[in-house]
């Protein structure tokens, strides 16, 4: 076979390839809306009822919006401030050989299992939460969110580090030459400039929150309920799609499916803006 | 009152201090509590034995050991040829117009679709449609479409990082297109390259709840990959509820640390020499 036929042969074979993985990923979209869509139009606004009994044909996801919302909130609540401090200790503070050994710690936090976050989560957390607030195993969206928290710090961390290191060093320079302390030069310089990062970093961390699902059923309870208190358990939209898919059947599988379109439509909203911020600070 | 700038420099640097060191405590507590937990029941019985079932969770891991392997061998077989191929495509080949453009945004935004939205989408169309039903196949397929958006983007920027007068110089000797491709820019960014996919090995291992709705939940030893079948991180959420066996739970947990360790040391030295090779030092 000639050089020259392998080349033809090779460019249409990677165009084909290029073309199917493309065409895979809006099979992904058009598949989940085709099989979401039969709930749409037959339930219309009651999707968004508050009452999830499949049992009895009653399948509003209100409760678990909630419950995605809320585990996000707490876990941002915790996340942001531990991770923006992480990262200012990383790129900053952490003299050269602390920060050889937090880095990549911190690195080793976004391989490990979402199971393993579950799992001690459920073995750790939950006796404790349980014997704060007197109320079951302990099951709660505060452990959710806690166990949450942690999961996101790590993507929070590196994209807000990145950024901050992304400033032109002579910045901080002009005002540590000004008199301002370390600290001053970071908050009313390094910050403000490396802001558009860091709010990216937390868009993409909650579009990671929101869409974790082995590890919050493991530690929230999964009754699809609006939570009460931070002790209260609740149900999340990516665990309703787990727990009951296997044995869901027409109306049901397709709310099940109505409840991912609305998972996908949400996670697709967050990290639009948080990549256009993301595109803003790498120019 | 206000605080002198010295003393707000303290304050600062004492909760940034506290930040930096309590991340890195997490960690530590994570890892030395798994593993403190689950090491004790390391031995033969743990890993040559199947699952017995039941509450008590009786039995070891053998059957999962090789339902993970199944699924990572044929994830990987789909997944490589069809994700580097892509990667070629978009880095060598694509024109550059808004057709290559609605590729790769759609590339960058299906990375950060969740993994229960790909398991739903494997179970409709793997598990029903095509009738695979509960198996590795179709949990391989479903994980295979979740790696792909990675491992696209990683392969095209490995090749990116490639410099142009590489290629120049293999197009002045007379090579193809494809020849300058095979012999010159893959091979130079081949660490790269192979970093991307130890990495997706990475995810497998680590992935759970697209698998939990594709898989099955059966825990007996596959006799080919069209038998259901849990993997190591599936197993874990199996025997944290619905047994009391937490002491396994955490012993296949410490198994997954323990691979996750052993991947993120391989990509790290593997990005050390891909840099070196950037910059002609090997």
């Amino acid at each position: 076979m000639s050089r020259y036929l392998a080349d033809r042969i090779a460019k249409r074979l990677v165009l084909f390839l290029g073309i199917s993985s493309f065409l895979i990923l809006v099979l992904i979209a058009v598949f989940i809306f085709r099989e979401g869509y039969p709930a749409f139009q037959e339930l219309g606004f009651s999707l968004f009822g508050t009452k999830w009994y499949p049992s009895r044909d009653a399948f509003g996801i209100a409760t678990m919006i909630v419950g995605s919302a809320v585990v996000t909130l707490i876990a941002l609540a915790i996340a942001i401030p531990l991770s923006l401090g992480c990262a200012i200790f990383l790129a900053e503070v952490a003299p050269p050989r602390v920060r050889e050994f937090a880095r990549p710690a911190v690195e080793l936090l976004l391989g490990i299992p979402s199971v393993v976050y579950g799992l001690v989560g459920l073995v750790v957390l939950l006796p404790i939460i349980a014997d704060i607030s007197g109320r079951g195993s302990g099951s709660s969206v505060l452990a959710a969110g806690i166990v949450l928290a942690i999961m996101v710090l790590p993507t929070v961390t590196s994209i807000s580090e990145d950024s901050i290191r992304a400033v032109p060093s002579h910045y901080k320079e002009g005002a540590l030459a000004m008199g301002a302390t370390q600290w001053q030069a970071i908050r009313h310089v390094l910050l403000p400039a490396a802001r558009p990062g860091i709010i990216a970093a937390i868009i993409l961390g909650t579009g990671r929150a929101i869409g974790e699902t082995m590890a919050m059923i493991m530690v929230i309870g999964n009754s699809p309920i609006f939570p009460d208190s931070i002790f209260s358990p609740a149900r999340t939209l990516t665990g309703n799609i787990a727990v009951e898919i296997s044995h869901a059947t027409g109306t049901h599988a397709s709310a099940l499916f109505a409840t991912g379109v609305v998972l996908f439509v949400m996670v697709m909203l967050i990290n639009s803006v948080g990549i256009i911020f993301y595109k803003r600070t790498a120019r | 009152m206000k605080l002198s700038p010295k003393l707000t420099q303290k304050i600062a640097w004492g909760l940034i201090w506290t930040a930096g060191i309590s991340a890195v405590l997490i960690l530590l507590l994570i890892v030395v509590y798994v593993m403190a937990r689950g090491l004790p029941i390391f031995g033969s019985d743990f890993f040559f034995t199947e699952p017995g079932g039941g509450i008590s969770g009786e039995g070891g891991i053998s059957s999962i050991i090789v339902s993970t392997i199944w699924l990572i061998a044929t994830t990987m077989i789909i997944l490589t040829p069809l994700g580097i191929g892509s990667a070629i495509y978009l880095a060598e080949y694509a024109p550059d117009n808004w057709f290559t453009g609605l590729i790769r945004h759609g590339v960058e935004l299906l990375a950060g679709v969740p993994s229960i939205i790909f398991g739903l989408f494997g179970f409709a169309i793997f598990v029903i449609a095509l009738n695979f039903s509960y198996s590795i196949l179709a949990g391989a397929l479903t994980l295979a479409c979740l790696l792909l958006p990675f491992l696209i983007r990683t392969t095209e920027e490995a090749m990116k990082a490639v410099p142009k007068s590489y290629r120049e110089g293999a197009l002045a000797l007379g090579a193809t297109k494809w020849q300058m491709t095979t012999r010159v820019v893959v091979p130079a960014a081949l660490p790269g390259i192979i970093t991307g996919i130890i990495l997706c090995i990475g995810g497998a291992v680590a992935e759970s709840a697209c698998l939990f709705v594709t898989m099955g939940g059966s825990a007996g030893m596959p006799s080919s990959f069209f038998d259901g079948g849990r993997s190591l991180a599936v197993h874990v959420f199996y025997l944290a509820t619905e047994t009391n066996a937490l002491d396994k739970a955490l012993a296949t947990g410490a198994v997954l640390i323990m691979l996750i360790l052993i991947i993120n040391l391989a990509t790290k030295w593997l990005s050390l020499r891909f840099r070196a090779r950037m910059e002609g030092k090997a």
